[in-house]
């Protein structure tokens, strides 16, 4: 009769469906990790289209949720670089900074250069903000620093500028043919947020060197990779590719999204 | 569809013991019925990738490091006999070697939570993971709107999804068909049918995508509120995941159904709309003998 499911048509059906399930754990969708493969490049379109879909539904100036300070309930977890060794950054290190300065340079009327004690003199902004890995971990800390965009202003940012590049000074990565330097790129928007502040205070004390001392810059609506450690130079641009490998960033280029907000 | 109606039996030369081949699925049903196959399946195995990159999940705003909010976690560590893979639950902890935590071979461990097998790219690559996920993740969204639309217009969601209280009172009756796997092949879905297919589209289906943005700190910005909902973000991120383990039992009892009921009758009312009912069930016009 039919419709009536005899055991060895159950079985035989079972087994048909269960050998589907087998094939699906292989590595047949390994070509995706290549980075120059063209079904990969159509897939990180996605990627552009969530950063324009976010920059609308965002409001350029919305801010980024931030905490009482009954939630800093731990040390911010220090991850990447912790301890750059670079020549450059040592020697700053052992003066304590005390020649530090930050540049922003690029497409700008006039170079800025700030040293440690002139940013500390800047008004300060402190928020208690929560730190997003992309790994997708969270920690909330209380960050304090000066807002970048009135430092963008002092340079006086060319009209045709589009991004700015943060070169950081810790060697994230050692290869036999030298450093691989830290670097991160953000649009204006993220740049002028009220809330991404040049960070030089955690948690009520001198940002530790674990955190990125002596400056360390926060874009709060993205991602932990997009909070550049070490942070020297803020070069203004037209195009990130001249940058690494042209994604716009160290870990960007090793195929993360470069807009990172989410 | 057409409505039933007495007038409209066709007299047909059939055997009684044969139901009449019934238009049952719409274009719009089953086009978004395979795209959603292929959305889940990478995005499951992509999040697998993503959550490798961090595998444990937390209730509240953050992940406790000195403090314990933590209700799952999946890692390795040395024993006596070698790596041993090491799953802890609600602070029980359970020995996962092979599966979760440590697997492959003796001389060639793997030391992911979830194993290759089961993670796009096969090896580890959460730059990768994501971007495959999120691509899948927007197809997944466009296709809910647009089964949502169609299927609102169509009458698929009034007459299939939306359980009325004749089928509430009918799950006794239903359960016990299941139960015997005697199946009732007709125009609509049946009692527990509809009651799935209304957890899947208006309950999973939207809250695994409120809590994947939730997890975004752009849309954090957008609708903080969203933070609120869900009790944090990294509860949020525990959501989502539980909500994956829902959806992947959805799936595992959707096949055995579908091997249950008649695969060959299932699969082609999938593929073609067309669904050979049960004997018995009323003819109207438009069926196929």
């Amino acid at each position: 009769m039919k419709g009536i499911i005899t055991r060895r048509n159950f079985l035989r059906s079972s087994a048909v469906a269960g050998s589907g399930l087998i094939l699906a754990g292989c590595d047949q969708f390994d070509f995706l990790g290549q980075r120059d493969n063209g079904v990969r490049k159509v897939m990180e379109q996605a990627n552009v289209l969530t950063y324009q879909v976010q920059r609308r539904l965002v409001g350029a100036q919305a801010l980024a949720r931030e905490y009482s300070p009954s939630e800093i309930r731990q040390g911010q977890r220090p991850n990447g670089s912790t301890d750059p060794t670079t020549p450059e950054y040592m020697f700053l290190r052992q003066q304590n900074f005390a020649n530090y300065k930050l540049t922003v340079k690029g497409m700008v009327e006039r170079e800025v250069s700030l040293s440690l004690d002139e940013l500390r003199n800047m008004p300060a902004r402190s928020q208690i903000t929560r730190h997003d890995c992309v790994e997708g971990w969270s920690c909330i800390a209380k960050w304090t620093g000066t807002q970048l965009g009135p430092i963008l202003d002092m340079a006086g940012v060319k009209s045709t500028a589009r991004f700015c590049v943060y070169h950081c000074y810790d060697n994230i990565q050692k290869t036999l043919a030298g450093d691989i330097l830290y670097y991160t790129s953000s649009d204006l928007i993220d740049a002028y947020h009220p809330q991404t502040i040049l960070s030089y205070g955690l948690n009520d004390q001198v940002l530790p060197v674990a955190n990125g001392a002596p400056i360390r810059l926060r874009i709060e609506r993205a991602l932990g990779y997009k909070q550049p450690k070490y942070l020297h130079t803020i070069e203004l641009v037209d195009d990130l590719s001249p940058f690494g490998l042209g994604k716009g960033g160290y870990w960007e280029d090793t195929g993360y999204d470069w807009y990172g907000g989410i | 569809m057409t409505a039933i109606s007495e007038g409209n039996v066709t007299a047909s030369g059939q055997t009684a013991s044969k139901g009449p081949l019934i238009y049952r699925q719409s274009i719009w049903t089953r086009v978004t019925h395979w795209i959603w196959a292929i959305c889940l399946f990478f995005l499951l195995l992509t999040g697998l990738q993503i959550f490798n990159a961090h595998p444990a999940l937390y209730i509240g705003q953050q992940s406790g490091f000195e403090f314990k909010n933590s209700i799952l976690e999946i890692g390795a560590f040395n024993s006596d006999i070698g790596p041993r893979g090491r799953t802890t639950i609600f602070g029980q902890s359970f020995d996962t070697t092979g599966v979760l935590g440590v697997s492959g071979t003796a001389d060639r461990p793997s030391f992911t939570a979830f194993p290759g097998a089961v993670t796009i790219p096969s090896y580890r690559d959460l730059g990768t993971g994501r971007v495959v996920h999120f691509f899948f993740g927007w197809i997944f969204v466009a296709t809910l709107f647009i089964w949502f639309l169609a299927s609102f217009i169509n009458g698929h969601i009034r007459r299939d999804i939306l359980p009325g209280p004749k089928d509430i009172k009918g799950v006794p009756r239903d359960v016990v068909d299941h139960a015997t796997l005697r199946f009732k092949h007709s125009r609509t879905y049946g009692p527990l049918q509809k009651l799935a297919y209304f957890a899947v589209f208006f309950v999973l289906f939207p809250l695994i995508i409120a809590t994947g943005l939730t997890m975004s700190p752009g849309m954090n910005a957008a609708a903080p509120w969203m933070l609120d909902l869900f009790g944090g973000r990294q509860t949020a991120r525990t959501i989502h995941f539980i909500t994956m383990l829902l959806l992947v039992t959805f799936f595992i009892v959707h096949i055995i159904m579908v091997v249950a009921a008649g695969p060959f009758n299932e699969l082609r009312s999938m593929i073609t709309g067309w669904y050979r009912a049960s004997p018995g069930t009323p003819r109207v016009k438009g069926d196929k003998p």
